[in-house]
């Protein structure tokens, strides 16, 4: 597998399928580890960075995680490829930007990806579609033996994972939920939403992750405890707790809209509909925000010819690094913009 | 809301308590409440700046416990209270002290890890049968809070702590 076999199409956990996944576009979890003897990567001398990047590389491919892997140097890569993966989700935007030896290993249709050298030695990840936490536990707990049974993890007796920063130590697990809320958003009851989740210790992110703004009515959940809890009571209360009862909200906002607000709400649909189809030149916020307002109207049953799952690949594909290699050349400003408005219009069947 | 400390700051940290079987709820601001040590907190601010704030708060501490930097990493406690980020993994056992009380505010009360263990270490013996029965009691405690049972729920709490100590 090549980096420039993952622009055509969108990874899997983008399908569009899975459980809850009207409102759950995805399920991830996380593990922050790092490797014994050696510092971490804030005490790292240039030489121990690379010795390690080395030796968890090796170990990676070694360990046969994915029938497949792909392993990126991203010293090596290009601005724009670094770009590629963060807008897959597959490394952090920090990762993107960082200095020195430092890689992501890729494997199974993008589901498990393995960051090398971050703010921990490593961080392993498994991205699933829809609401499937407990598959993604059982999959990155594998994942973890089989890199524990030839790396020696720090580990504590009474602070187990030993993690960079504090916040990770314990399990080292972050469990993050993508959720998309428009109807919470459009009825103004999204700020209920947040003041719930912080007093449930959780945090609301954008889609990038930490520092990230919401757009496009997308909002990722993570916890932020990690001691004192098993990774399994984490995962249950996401699954049983906070997931199901931020689910019941939208789905009451998407009735009272469909209900009592029919037509405003037939309108903000097809006016997404009409933008999308009809734009020359379109920027990729504006995208994201009427892709939100379409994908909600198609969940609704408003708008039957358009398949979910050609929207979802649109969130991906109309984004700047995505653009440029299916078009295969760097793009600037209004031309980016106005090869984004074909691209989608082509895709829509638009005018 | 005012915090109900200073009564001048806005109160952004939002606290409770079982006393006596009693819930009380505590709305203080951010300085006010790094100074509040030992209490489950219920809190509005993103972690990191708690944690800013509260290392900021104690950097007493430093001179109290005598602690230097770590002889393997070099790293002293100012450098982290400056980055946020250890330097290796001797660290947490060099300022066990001056972390426990930061790790209590982060991680909802908690100082010790109760979840998966490397198979090799399970081997040799780490106390797991300990950590099953904070995880149970834990699970007691907020199936009381739920309940409204704060008798009950208090006498696990000092379970709890005990357990911990
Ligand atoms: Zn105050
Ligand atoms: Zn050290």
């Amino acid at each position: 597998m090549k980096l420039s076999d993952l622009t055509n199409h969108a990874g899997e956990w983008l399908r569009g399928s899975g459980p809850m996944s009207e409102i759950v576009i995805s399920s991830r979890i996380r593990l922050a580890r790092n490797v014994a003897g050696f510092p971490f990567l804030a005490k790292s001398s240039r030489g121990q960075r690379t010795m390690l990047e080395g030796r968890i590389r090796e170990t990676i491919l070694s360990s046969q995680i994915a029938p497949q892997t792909l392993y990126v140097d991203l010293e090596q890569a290009t601005d724009m490829d670094r770009q590629l993966l963060v807008e897959r989700h597959l490394i952090s935007k920090p990762h993107a930007a960082a200095e020195g030896s430092r890689g992501v290993a890729i494997g199974e249709n993008e589901t498990i990806s393995i960051m090398v050298n971050e703010e921990d030695h490593l961080r392993i990840q498994v991205l699933r579609s829809g609401l499937q936490l407990e598959e993604a536990w059982e999959q990155i707990s594998k994942i973890d033996d089989s890199l524990e049974r030839r790396l020696d993890f720090a580990f504590h007796n009474r602070f187990g994972y030993l993690t960079a920063c504090p916040t990770n130590v314990g399990t080292g697990i972050r469990v993050s939920v993508m959720l998309h809320l428009p109807a919470l958003k459009l009825t103004g009851e999204i700020e209920k939403v947040f003041r719930a989740a912080k007093d449930m210790r959780l945090a609301v992110r954008g889609l990038y992750g930490e520092g990230t703004e919401a757009t496009g009515d997308f909002y990722q959940i993570s916890n932020q405890t990690t001691l004192g809890k098993t990774e399994e009571e984490i995962i249950s209360d996401f699954k049983h707790v906070v997931i199901p009862k931020i689910i019941d909200y939208e789905h009451h906002a998407r009735r009272t809209l469909l209900n009592d607000r029919t037509t405003a709400l037939d309108d903000k649909v097809h006016r997404a509909m009409g933008l999308l189809k009809s734009a020359r030149l379109i920027a990729s916020e504006e995208t994201l925000f009427l892709l939100s307002h379409l994908r909600m109207g198609i969940n609704l049953g408003r708008v039957k010819d358009i398949d979910v799952r050609t929207v979802n690949e649109l969130f991906l594909l109309t984004q700047p690094a995505h653009l440029q290699r299916i078009q295969g050349r760097k793009l600037e400003g209004d031309l980016r913009r106005a090869v984004r408005a074909d691209y989608i219009r082509q895709r829509l069947g638009g005018v | 809301m005012k915090c109900d400390n200073c009564n001048k700051a806005a109160a952004t940290v939002h606290l409770t308590e079982i006393k006596g079987g009693k819930k009380l709820e505590k709305h203080l601001c951010e300085q006010c409440a790094a100074q509040n040590e030992g209490l489950p907190v219920k809190t509005h601010t993103p972690i990191n700046e708690l944690l800013t704030n509260f290392v900021l708060a104690h950097s007493g501490l430093q001179k109290e416990t005598g602690v230097g930097g770590c002889e393997h990493c070099g790293i002293t406690w100012a450098d982290f209270r400056q980055s946020g980020l250890l330097g290796c993994e001797h660290d947490y056992g060099v300022f066990e002290k001056d972390l426990t009380p930061l790790l209590q505010r982060a991680h909802e009360g908690a100082t010790h890890h109760v979840g998966k263990v490397p198979a090799r270490r399970g081997e040799v013996g780490v106390p797991m049968k300990k950590s099953v029965d904070l995880t149970r009691l834990r699970k007691d405690l907020s199936r009381a809070v739920e309940a409204e049972d704060y008798e009950k729920a208090a006498k696990l709490r000092d379970q709890i702590r005990q357990a911990e100590e």
